[in-house]
């Protein structure tokens, strides 16, 4: 018989290598599902490696893919650090998406748009997310549902903006304008489409982690996470604390949001997201919500998604093999998580 | 808005209603079993997702659609059974947990489906359950058409309800459910296993989730879309504070929300005229969180959600 | 005498490095009411959990009736004959009375068997004179009632000995001698009874046998309790003469904290009803009172987490206007608060974050908004240093500290700052003797430095060697203030249940 026992302390490689071993377990249980689909595994993988991490191309392909995740990654690992439950990244990301279009769609010098759609982006996404957090101040709503219900209602009010007054009249599809030409994110390397937002989300990163780890704010909220209670009696306002985590967060968000809009798509459209919101929880728990780790994880994720797209061209293996993946990765990461607290000790039999 | 009320009262309209409140039902009686034995359980939108897969999958296979409820029944039960296994006997985060089932089963959903069915411009359809009328009660006026000329599963949601109040206040396992939401160690302390009990709440819990899935994919679109579920779970979460974790007030609640969604059906084909049909489909969404806002504070959860029993732990 | 009831041989268990129970011999006879005396922490509860299936025992026996038996959990030991009655009541408040005694029976036909369950309490009733209302929730009963409500419990499923976790601790003196003459009663009825308590005065009243456990160790026995002094048994489980630390004489100045008639609503616990205290520099007031008599909300009210309804407080003169945490602090009030792992500290996060985490925003240890990580460590190795906290270093988790040493780091983080006033509840509870005796001497310590200090406490004998006055609650009221002088245990026994005022 096993039984967990409770550590002291946790030594810290285990920071490295935690992520790793989930990631590993998750690459291994997953590969059930290829063999499924009469696939060679390694071959699968494979392709998946070199279609996203092969050569320069891949790769910055692959962070531009990460970057929406990584401000998603991070606008969750600030939220679960105050145990603010905000499921509602999608929604935020999405309102910042439209609110940085409309934006960018004014005409206006280049520089001037690309801060007005990031502030006007930001803005939207922190409003968003002020939602659920009022209404568990005010009226103890559970965080989780509000923000889970939410998303849909932004969803359908995306839909309602895109299929009404920005509909393509001349095509018919339900796409918004596009943003000015101006305003467009600057591309870094000619003949890739590696934009401004990507370092602004790998800037963002170690900004996060800087608030939480040395400002009175990140303390605050990593006291009030852990233990309301004596957060409060310690003479934090606990209130505070909660919606300011839920503005950082939803800003956070919302410039995933401005970032793919004035980064990649230059307009929103229906598919604007294929859940990065979701995939940020992947990402801030794989990074065991430290905001440097974010990145790598971000980046995995990405990987993961691009390399599937052409796994799924090369060798007919669906490419929601990736889904599958995220899902995977953040119950092994939990699993993996458990021994950061306790150690397995083996007991006796006979007791 | 007069016209608006002549609907309320047609058979179709309450109908309507009892269909869509029915996988609501089901689906809210399995989280409400779960989280009355101390465990939130997100994964619910996942579950009935890859249920509403299975089932379908199963029924479009075989050919019979009984097969397909059992094996949606089946799998929801399993990854009861799988949540079960991380928040109950690891005692990890319901939160993250439940998030990371409900990502995990709808990946290998879409993956699944893609693999078996390929990619079809019009997704594969099966022939569903059709309305069984039950004999003299179908005959009564308006209400009869409307409840007793229904598919099977609707009759057996009917049937859930009292039986989920039976089994959860009449029976000593009802009581040990209860017991172990309340104060786990009350319930071990009078040699009830909190993990046995816990593991079955859940596991009860998914095979009703699962039965949600399969009535979207077998009587209510007769196919499998990605969207099929589209938010239902999340909604039957919210239906359970509203119904305040009673099998009775949770039927109610699902009802309240089907009358809802079948308004903004209407409201949508009736199409009054400018306002966006988007408006529409937000509405029991808006709803759900205005009520929430509304019962959250005066909503008593079970004492021990959320809350992992470590017998050791001191 | 018949063979034993039950017999525990060789117990040993140990938590991580610590040893709660080691070779622990211990066996009551049918009819025998068996004390089971210690310090706390001295293993007495460790001892009674692996008896009773809570833990496995690392290695030892036990026997039933001179048979081996094996027990794993709660179910076995309710098989074996064996009901314990925690120290937290292990009850649902939602539930019925029925209900609760139900949990854990076989239904009839599938349903569960009501009619059984009221017979069953019924013949309980006329046998040990032991009743309740079988449908009011739990959460209706007093305190003394939900603790007969456990005794019943354990009878229902037939047990023949019946483990006691210090079940005086929550009642008042009058109702510890009904339980007294119902516990007398079962063992006449051929019952076995452990008593586990700390109080000597009840063990020697009650039981016929007992044992002394010290370090998780057995340090002796005592086979007639009723004829052995009070000080031979402190000996036992202190392993030394107490000696109580020497409180010096002083004046008290002017006051320091007032409470002008002080009422609370809206609180989990009793409201307070127009209470009116002070406490003066150089001055130790303690509150005294059976639990739940507004003790809670007296604490909450005083250290800001509850403003109150009704009255004023000033503190060192000045009128409290908004009752936060951080106004009171800033005003001088240092307060340790009654739970130390979930009001005190953070237990994930680092020792030094919980102990700089009241005066995080103060120069001290931020400036503009940034932490300033050097002066937090510089503070909390001085304090750990200076309170000899047992610990790793300032960066180890909290929640890894021994109770004693958390509580020096609450006092630490308090006293770092010099407060006029101090508010402390329960300060002492669940410390080993060497941890309350530092406690202690660093409350005298204040008191000579002119600190006004406010000590809520359910011991009586610790309030009255440090208090200079006492004050006793009584359904959110003062019943009445004694000194130091005029206060003795049965005169507050007696105004503790409201049977006399005093102003």
């Amino acid at each position: 018989m096993f039984r967990l026992e409770a550590r002291a302390s946790t030594p810290a490689w285990f920071n490295l290598a935690l992520p790793l071993i989930a990631i590993a377990a998750t690459l291994i249980l997953c590969s059930g599902l290829i063999a499924i689909a009469g696939a060679g595994v390694v071959d699968a993988y494979g392709v998946m490696l070199s279609a996203s991490l092969g050569d320069s191309y891949a790769i910055t392909e692959t962070l531009v893919r990460a970057a929406p995740m990584i401000f998603t990654g991070l606008a969750v690992a600030i939220a679960f650090r105050a145990k603010f439950w905000n499921i509602g990244a999608e929604g935020q990301l999405l309102a910042g998406a439209v609110a940085s279009c409309f934006v960018g769609a004014i005409p206006m010098p280049g520089t001037l748009a690309m801060l007005l759609m990031a502030i006007a982006g930001a803005a939207a996404g922190a409003v968003v997310a002020l939602v659920p957090a009022t209404l568990r101040i005010k009226f103890k709503v559970d965080d989780v549902v509000s923000s889970l219900l939410l998303n849909s209602v932004i969803y359908y009010a995306l839909m309602a903006l895109i299929e009404g007054p920005w509909k393509d009249t001349f095509s018919g599809y339900p796409i918004s304008p596009p943003i000015e030409d101006s305003a467009n994110f600057p591309v870094l390397i000619e003949g890739t489409r590696l934009h401004l937002g990507v370092v602004v989300a790998l800037i963002a990163a170690p900004l996060v982690w800087f608030l939480i780890a040395r400002t009175t704010l990140g303390f605050r909220i990593r006291v009030t996470g852990e233990n309301p209670e004596a957060a409060r009696y310690g003479g934090i306002n606990v209130q505070r604390v909660l919606t300011s985590t839920a503005l950082l967060s939803g800003a956070l968000a919302g410039l995933a949001g401005v970032g793919e809009v004035g980064g990649v798509h230059f307009q929103v459209m229906s598919d604007i997201s294929p859940g990065y919101g979701y995939s940020g929880i992947v990402v801030a728990m794989l990074a065991r919500l430290n905001p440097l780790g974010v990145v790598p994880a971000a980046i995995f994720l990405a990987a993961v998604m691009t390399g599937a797209e052409a796994m799924s061209r090369a060798t007919g293996v669906p490419a929601f093999l990736s889904d599958v993946i995220q899902g995977t990765a953040l119950l092994a990461m939990l699993v993996a998580l458990l021994f950061t607290a306790y150690r397995i000790r083996r007991v006796g039999a006979q007791t | 808005m007069s016209a608006v009320f002549e609907q309320i009262f047609q058979v179709g309209f309450l109908a309507a209603i009892i269909r869509i409140a029915t996988p609501l039902a089901f689906a809210t009686l399995g989280e409400m079993f779960s989280e009355r034995a101390g465990v939130l359980n997100l994964g619910i939108e996942g579950i009935m997702l890859l249920c509403a897969m299975a089932g379908f999958t199963a029924a479009s296979l075989s050919g019979s659609l009984w097969l397909g409820v059992l094996v949606a029944m089946l799998v929801g039960a399993l990854m009861g059974a799988l949540h079960a296994l991380f928040t109950v006997a690891l005692g990890l985060s319901q939160h993250v947990c439940g998030i990371g089932v409900t990502l995990f089963s709808s990946g290998l959903a879409y993956f699944l489906y893609r693999l078996i069915f390929g990619q079809q411009s019009v997704p594969p359809s099966i022939d569903g359950f059709k309305p069984v009328p039950i004999p003299l009660l179908s005959d009564i006026p308006v209400f009869g058409p409307a409840v007793f000329n229904q598919f099977t599963l609707v009759y057996l949601a009917i049937v859930a309800v009292p039986l989920a109040a039976f089994v959860l206040y009449r029976t000593p396992w009802g009581l040990s459910v209860r017991m172990v939401g309340e104060n786990p160690r009350a319930a071990d302390s009078a040699g009830v296993s909190v993990m046995a009990t816990r593991f079955q709440a859940v596991i009860l819990g998914g095979a009703l989730m699962g039965l949600a899935g399969a009535f979207l994919t077998m009587a209510q679109f007769n196919a499998f879309t990605f969207g099929v579920v589209s938010g239902r779970g999340w909604v039957a979460i919210a239906l359970v504070v509203f119904g305040r974790w009673d099998p009775w007030r949770s039927a109610g609640a699902a009802l309240l929300f089907a009358f809802v969604d079948a308004l903004q059906l209407r409201m949508q084909a009736s199409g009054l005229g400018h306002i966006p049909y988007e408006a529409f489909l937000m509405l029991p969404f808006i709803f759900t969180i205005v009520a929430m806002a509304f019962m959250s504070r005066n909503a008593v959860a079970p004492s021990a959600l959320l809350k992992p029993f470590r017998r050791e732990e001191r | 005498m018949s063979a034993p009831l039950i017999e525990m041989r060789g117990i040993t268990k140990s938590f991580g490095a610590v040893k709660a129970n080691e070779a622990v011999d211990l066996s009551v006879a049918p009819g025998e009411i068996l004390g089971l005396l210690g310090e706390n922490g001295a293993g007495k509860t460790t001892l009674m959990n692996v008896l009773f299936g809570a833990y496995a025992p690392d290695a030892g026996d036990i026997l039933v009736e001179g048979k081996p038996v094996a027990i794993h959990n709660s179910a076995d030991a309710l098989a074996a004959g064996i009901g314990m009655v925690h120290q937290h009541f292990h009850l649902a408040p939602r539930l019925t009375v029925l209900e609760n005694l139900l949990i854990g029976i076989p239904g009839k036909s599938g349903r569960i068997d009501r009619a059984g369950g009221l017979s069953r309490l019924k013949e309980i009733g006329r046998q040990y004179g032991l009743s309740l209302d079988p449908n009011l929730p739990v959460s209706a009963l007093s305190v003394g009632e939900q603790q007969r409500l456990e005794i019943i419990k354990a009878l229902f499923r037939g047990a023949r000995l019946l483990i006691l976790d210090e079940p005086t601790a929550v009642l008042a003196p009058s109702e510890v001698d009904g339980l007294f003459a119902a516990l007398r009663s079962m063992a006449a009825q051929g019952l076995g009874i452990i008593f586990i308590s700390h109080k000597l005065n009840e063990v020697r009243a009650l039981t016929h046998r007992c044992v002394v456990l010290r370090h998780g160790k057995v340090a002796g026995r005592v086979d007639d309790p009723a004829n052995t002094t009070s000080a031979a048994m402190a000996e036992l489980m202190c392993g030394h003469e107490i000696v109580p630390p020497v409180k010096e004489a002083s004046t008290p100045g002017a006051s320091v904290l007032t409470l002008d008639g002080i009422s609370t609503a809206g609180h989990a616990g009793t409201p307070l009803r127009d209470v009116s205290l002070f406490v003066r520099a150089g001055e130790i007031l303690g509150i005294a009172g059976v639990s739940g008599n507004g003790q809670r909300a007296l604490a909450d009210v005083i250290s800001g987490m509850l403003p109150p309804k009704t009255g004023a407080m000033t503190i060192a003169g000045k009128t409290v206007a908004q009752f936060s945490p951080r106004e009171l602090q800033a005003l001088g009030l240092g307060r340790i608060p009654e739970d130390r792992m979930t009001t005190g500290l953070v237990t994930n996060l680092p020792l030094a974050d919980s102990m700089v985490l009241p005066r995080i925003g103060t120069e001290a240890f931020s400036r503009k908004g940034l932490l300033n990580p050097a002066a937090i460590r510089a503070f909390a190795e001085a304090q750990i240093k200076a309170y000899d906290i047992r610990c790793p270093g300032p960066m180890v988790r909290a929640g890894a500290l021994s109770g004693g040493n958390l509580q020096k780091a609450l006092l630490a983080r308090e006293l770092a700052f010099d407060p006029k006033v101090l508010i402390v509840s329960q300060p002492t509870r669940g410390l080993d003797i060497g941890a309350a005796r530092f406690i202690h001497e660093k409350f005298l310590a204040m008191r000579a430095r002119g600190c006004g200090i406010i000590v809520i406490g359910e011991d009586l004998e610790e309030l009255l060697m440090l208090s200079d006055r006492i004050a006793v609650m009584y359904e959110g009221r003062l019943a009445g203030t004694l000194s130091g002088a005029e206060a003795t245990v049965a005169r507050l026994g007696l105004m503790m249940t409201g049977a006399e005022g005093h102003a």
